[in-house]
């Protein structure tokens, strides 16, 4: 049984008096114990709105319309807000972007390490104390026993990301949820973050689902990749083969307009256009308008996910390389 | 000083920054933030002059003060061999007009109730007062049509549009007096991925055909490498490498551009598997005595934390390096 099965998920917003936009198209989602999956694509293309589905966490007047969440076994979605918190937070933790919005700034990092931990457990405060220093110390911060008694603004943006990592590590988490967790922070700080994060899930044999939209980072720490545009999965599979060769359009433009991919003062590949909002989407297959592989089909329907892919014209390998 | 060919377009010479922060009540020390301490760099005519750095490293404020947005404390600012920062604002307005910014978040640079024609006729009115409506006009139209954007657009409003398509706006309104310089300060870091290339492609169009010289001030070393032609790295408001882009990648020579392009995450993996330890930026308010790196240097020796080093060439490539070690 995989730890987390998301099958044909689809959430919405209303519009105007009668109407419905919707958020998530239809997503489909399977994580085994212990695997790290990076979700991929740009503001707007529902990866945070997967995330919040996932914990059940979607705010009125937002709802699932469809669709199933199945933790361990456990239907996350037809629970209640009691039985759910024994998961979320437990056995679920999350990692959000901005460690100075995510940490209450009038409460020292000791207090809300130990309020979360007897949230959770039935332990005293000096064992709360005692679990709550480990954890510190295990995210690297220095002097972790005298840090209990600092508040969040006493520390740098990389420690307070440490301090929101320890707070997700406290329960001992089957799944760690990571929501943009460096985009706020500078690039050596961001290679610390990660890095810890990949050995923390490598040693405890944590599961991470990590959304992000930066393709460096998804191939230096995640196993699996799902890309997302407008709603929907458009191509899915192991990093590493998607990274080398990826099959979808988007997939390869976003790969191929990497100033990496590209020589030295050469033009830049680009995608024509921008991704369409979620109110106004085309027919068919939402990328069709940027993609220069459409044809009619592509216009009259969506392409299903087959073999990974959301395309009715997937890249070969061939292909690829012979451009 | 007096024009030549060899001559900078811009020039700093012993730049400083400092900036005075508010007393505590119960004490007599007055604390002041160090910005920069001592920026000397020239940029040349036509070339993308990248500045690096973290957040806090001075990076903003050393484009700033160029731009006249700062008053530096002390030090000396030259635009075309002309000294800009002592000038009073009557004489500098020819000089804005050819010297532009392009910021950061185009959500927050652009005036939420004028359309686009007022933002871009602007610059004009108050640069070039001399210039008639028609060329004025003229001039917005032109700059639509170089930057790509639709000439309906100069009816609309910023939030008609796209988090690209403003930058393109932002862009259209540092070019339209026709700048020879522009300082761009991560202009392409708010954008998604798939719109960076098409504003990276721009700029690169945009000064081929008109002979632009970038000041382009970003943290992501890889749009450097692809985009720049010298690098300076700045660290806690000093510059601590200056070289050619292509000898900063084959051949960094002081510790701390090893480390930015370490932490730089790279498609084909592996490079996150070591542990790193946690590395913070020293107090801007009481630097260390010696080299601000020192206290994350690996290679640090007893001599970095006593005495301050200076700018000095090393190696065969012309890098600058300020690092007692370097070699």
């Amino acid at each position: 049984m995989p730890l987390l099965e998301v099958k044909d998920l689809h959430v919405a917003f209303p519009k105007g008096k009668k109407g419905e936009v919707e958020a998530l198209r239809g997503v489909d989602l399977v994580l085994e114990k212990g695997q790290r999956l990076g979700v991929v694509g740009e503001s707007g293309a529902g990866k945070s709105m997967l995330a919040f589905a996932i914990l059940n966490l979607i705010a009125e007047p937002g709802r699932v319309t469809q669709g199933s969440v199945t933790f361990d076994g456990n239907d996350l979605l037809g629970m209640s807000e009691r039985q759910i918190r024994r998961i979320r937070g437990n056995r679920i933790s999350m990692i959000f972007q901005d460690p100075m919005v995510t940490l209450n700034p009038v409460l020292s990092i000791g207090k809300q390490m130990i309020e979360t931990l007897k949230a959770h457990r039935s332990i005293s405060t000096r064992e709360a104390h005692r679990l709550s220093v480990e954890k510190l110390n295990l995210v690297a911060i220095p002097s972790a026993e005298s840090r209990m008694d600092a508040y969040p603004h006493e520390l740098s943006g990389g420690l307070r990301q440490r301090v929101v990592i320890a707070i997700a590590l406290l329960t001992d988490p089957e799944l760690i949820i990571a929501d943009e967790p460096t985009t706020a922070l500078d690039v050596t700080i961001q290679a610390e973050i990660m890095s810890l994060i990949l050995r923390l899930c490598r040693e405890n044999d944590v599961a991470l689902i990590l959304i992000t939209h930066d393709l460096g980072v998804v191939a230096e720490v995640t196993e699996r990749i799902m890309i997302m545009y407008a709603g929907k999965c458009v191509e899915t599979g192991r990093t590493r083969d998607i990274i080398d060769a990826p099959k979808h359009p988007y997939a390869v433009g976003l790969l191929k307009a990497l100033p990496q991919n590209s020589a030295k003062g050469a033009k830049l590949y680009q995608i024509p256009g921008s991704m369409p909002p979620i109110t106004n989407l085309p027919t068919g297959c939402p990328y069709h308008p940027r993609c220069e592989r459409s044809t009619d089909e592509c216009r009259a329907s969506m392409p299903p996910l087959t073999q990974g892919v959301a395309c009715f014209h997937p890249m070969h390998e061939q292909a690829e390389t012979a451009q | 000083m007096t024009e030549s060919a060899s001559s900078p377009i811009v020039e700093t010479r012993g730049l400083e920054m400092r900036f005075n922060l508010p007393t505590h009540f119960l004490s007599r020390e007055k604390p002041v933030l160090h910005a920069l301490s001592g920026v000397d760099i020239k940029i040349e005519k036509g070339e993308t002059f990248c500045v690096v750095g973290e957040s806090g490293c001075g990076k903003t404020t050393l484009g700033r003060a160029i731009m006249g947005l700062l008053t530096p404390s002390s030090g000396e600012i030259y635009f075309e061999g002309q000294r800009i920062d002592t000038m009073d604002e009557a004489a500098r307005k020819p000089v804005r007009a050819d010297m532009q910014m392009v910021f950061q978040n185009p959500y927050a640079s652009l005036n939420p109730r004028r359309n686009v024609y007022q933002t871009l006729a602007e610059p004009i009115r108050h640069l070039m007062p001399e210039k008639s409506s028609q060329d004025v006009r003229a001039q917005v139209e032109d700059v639509l049509d170089a930057t790509g954007c639709d000439q309906s657009w100069q009816r609309k409003l910023p939030h008609e549009f796209s988090g690209g398509q403003r930058q393109r706006i932002a862009i259209a309104r540092a070019l339209v007096t026709n700048p020879a310089f522009i300082v761009a300060d991560e202009p392409i870091s708010a954008l998604d991925v798939s719109i960076q290339a098409q504003i990276l492609n721009l700029l690169n169009d945009l000064q081929d055909e008109r002979g632009l010289t970038y000041m382009f001030i970003t943290h992501d070393l890889s749009v450097v490498e692809h985009f720049g032609d010298r690098v300076a790295v700045m660290y806690l408001g000093q510059v601590m490498e200056l070289a050619s882009t292509e000898a900063i990648y084959r051949d960094p020579k002081h510790p701390y551009t090893q480390l930015l392009l370490d932490a730089i995450p790279s498609l084909e993996g592996g490079s996150f598997d070591a542990p790193r330890e946690p590395g913070e930026l020293p107090d801007p308010v009481n630097p260390p005595p010696g080299c601000p790196f020192a206290p994350r240097c690996p290679i640090v020796q007893e001599i970095c934390r006593a005495e301050r080093p200076r700018l000095r060439p090393v190696g065969d490539s012309g890098t600058l390096a300020a690092c007692h070690l370097a070699e």
